[in-house]
């Protein structure tokens, strides 16, 4: 087990929107969250990743085992394909970038200013990142937006690839990866129920 | 008294009922106290003999100065209490008492123009204390201008308070600042404003009357600016959780 | 860190007007002092080591909303904070990288700016060294400023507003320090004084700048 969330409750602007989340992720494990827009999934991935406490509940994982993609890439304009990767590289500890460069194909756009690439080939090198990065759970936001068919393929089999060697990955998605292996896991049960009016506290709902 | 029995009063509802009480008394004792003060520093103290009358604007302007501060002081406390303790309650008093505290920066500038016109000759000197209020007031506009800015009422509380503290620390180093800036440029202190010292008594006991007066005043409008702003935000609150279905 | 700090310098020299934006600035100012006083070198030399000051942080405070801002836009804020690098170095490096592209440039060529306004002779080594001691607390400080405006739309003139009561010390004992360079007075105290002023905020100013990206963060 690589990741363990227990009972988990968390909150958007002050506002709770999932509660009593619990889950855990295998190592060579892959969990799809589904859920309508708005119900909280970002902030859930938000919250495993660290970058919000949650309300109550706890995450357990090894913090330098986690990495996140969010909805932007966090790619400079003007820095090449090569040198956005390489920076991601270097503040990972890391020197290698030549297998993410073959895995999502940017071989050709090394050279290349990321301001000039199209938006599918932004989001192939900001999921790129995640293998430079060498971290074994990946925690992913919506990976496939911008992405064509065949891109979609290419970031499934990068998927499976990270899989085969013993790491895992949760994916927050609408549409279907073609990752049959991976379990699905519907955040809408977690809804929150509203506080009563009545209950005038510190929330003050 | 048990001092943990203070922190029941953190619970918005505790607070607003508990001041519900005190507000009327509070706000009738600051009314007298104040018409007493002024009343009994305008018309019953003899006109000083340097100054003439123009001594009198000290009812207003030192009580009001010492305010000025004091405002930020409880702002700085409450904002430390909010971090700590993370007592809502806390950081909205901290937000009800900014306004307030600049208001009082404003009239102890505006009484200190107005009585250093006929005694200085001038309506602005770059004294070290004017200059310091002046920049204390600079405090109190950045810090109502964040809360102002941004939506979120705990990411805004937590981002004034921790501009409270470190603004804390910056007044106070301008303080000493201002202070050896003048010293350079005038070679001592000319428009000297050390008047506690030379206060008879005449002047003191209806002072102190005005000062009482206006920490009423300050207290009981923190406390119904504080109600006003814990509604806004329970109003808030509900929208929100309206809009969310 | 290193590899942040050599990104944010690549970046400004790509991006063009990371160097150059801020002297840029810094000339106008100096050139527009005189129009706006007048020619009289007597008087300008007076008042070169204050202009030179406020020229400075103003420039500084020119950039100072870009030092978290294109990070916070294009995401990298989100995934450096998940990154194994504590806040706290983040925020200080970006502090570094931002003094090495605004502060330092400023320093060196402000004597050539004391030249255009006629600054006496024994003014330029306490200026110099007024700027150097002091830019880089006006770096730190702006980037907690910035830190705390980073997720605001129009954040621009609320940075200004939050950021220049907080430079006042800094100002005060730099520009005195330079004037008194000017007027051959000791200039010891006001060294001192900014030196520690500097000093502590350097080492303690980052803890509330990391606090406070971290708040906005969520």
């Amino acid at each position: 087990m690589v990741l363990k969330v227990s009972d988990l409750t968390i909150a958007r602007g002050g506002i709770k929107v999932l509660e009593g989340v619990s889950f855990e992720l295998e190592s060579g494990g892959a969990i799809v969250l589904r859920g309508p827009n708005g119900i909280g999934k970002t902030t859930l991935l938000r919250t495993i990743a660290g970058l919000q406490p949650p309300l109550a509940g706890r995450v357990d994982a090894d913090p330098d085992s986690l990495v996140y993609a969010g909805h932007s890439d966090g790619l400079k304009a003007t820095l090449t394909v090569e040198e956005n990767l390489m920076f991601w590289a270097q503040v990972f500890g890391k020197k290698e970038i030549s297998q993410a460069i073959d895995s999502f194909e940017l071989g050709r756009l090394v050279n290349r200013p990321a301001g000039l690439l199209s938006a599918g080939q932004k989001r192939r090198l900001g999921l790129a990142r995640l293998l430079v990065t060498g971290r074994p759970v990946w925690i992913l936001d919506e990976p496939t937006v911008s992405l064509d068919t065949d891109a979609v393929a290419m970031f499934a089999s990068a998927v499976r690839a990270h899989l085969a060697r013993g790491g895992s990955t949760l994916i927050a998605t609408h549409i279907d990866l073609g990752l049959p292996e991976a379990k699905v896991l519907e955040v809408g049960p977690f809804r929150a129920r509203a506080a009563e009016i009545d209950d005038f506290d510190e929330a003050f709902l | 008294m048990n001092l943990n029995a203070l922190w029941a009063y953190a619970n918005p509802k505790k607070f607003i009922q508990a001041t519900d009480r005190v507000l009327p008394w509070i706000s009738i004792l600051a009314i007298v106290s104040l018409v007493v003060g002024l009343v009994w520093g305008f018309f019953f103290t003899p006109e000083d003999y340097r100054q003439g009358s123009t001594v009198k604007i000290i009812y207003i302007h030192v009580p009001s100065a010492l305010m000025a501060i004091n405002a930020w002081l409880m702002m700085l406390v409450t904002s430390l209490v909010w971090i700590v303790r993370r007592h809502h309650v806390s950081a909205l008093a901290a937000r009800a008492a900014a306004p307030v505290g600049a208001v009082m920066t404003v009239i102890a500038l505006a009484t200190g123009a107005i009585w250093g016109q006929p005694m200085w000759g001038t309506w602005w000197a770059w004294d070290p204390r004017l200059t310091s209020f002046l920049i204390l007031f600079l405090f109190y506009l950045g810090y109502m201008a964040l809360w102002a800015a941004i939506e979120d009422d705990d990411t805004a509380a937590d981002l004034t308070s921790i501009l409270c503290l470190v603004g804390s620390v910056f007044a106070l180093l301008s303080r000493y600042a201002v202070n050896f800036w003048n010293q350079g440029l005038h070679q001592g202190a000319s428009l000297s404003l050390d008047k506690e010292e030379n206060v008879a008594d005449v002047f003191y006991y209806p002072l102190l009357v005005c000062i009482a007066g206006f920490v009423l005043l300050f207290i009981a409008l923190v406390f119904l600016r504080t109600q006003t702003e814990i509604r806004a935000r329970r109003t808030r609150a509900l929208l929100a959780r309206e809009r969310m279905g | 860190m290193i590899a942040l700090l050599v990104r944010d310098l690549r970046l400004a020299m790509r991006a063009g007007g990371g160097f150059g934006l801020g002297l840029a600035f810094f000339l106008i100012v100096v050139t527009l002092v005189p129009f706006g006083v007048g020619p009289q070198s007597e008087l300008l030399a007076r008042i070169a080591s204050g202009i030179l000051w406020l020229g400075a942080l103003l420039a500084c405070l020119l950039s100072l909303d870009r030092i978290l801002a294109l990070d916070w836009e294009d995401g990298s804020l989100d995934l450096l904070a998940t990154a194994p690098l504590p806040m706290e170095a983040i925020v200080s490096i970006k502090a570094l990288a931002h003094w090495l592209t605004t502060g330092l440039p400023l320093v060196l060529f402000a004597p050539v700016f004391g030249l255009l306004l006629s600054l006496p002779e024994p003014g330029y080594m306490p200026l110099v060294l007024s700027l150097l001691l002091g830019t880089p607390a006006l770096s730190v400080i702006g980037t907690f400023g910035a830190a705390l405006t980073v997720g605001l739309k129009r954040g621009g003139l609320l940075l200004s507003l939050l950021v220049l009561p907080l430079y006042v010390p800094t100002l005060i004992f730099g520009a005195e320090m330079a004037r008194r360079g000017v007027e051959g007075l000791d200039i010891t105290t006001p060294l001192l004084m900014l030196a520690g002023i500097t000093c502590g905020t350097i080492a303690l100013l980052p803890f509330a700048s990391a606090a406070v990206l971290k708040v906005n963060l969520r």
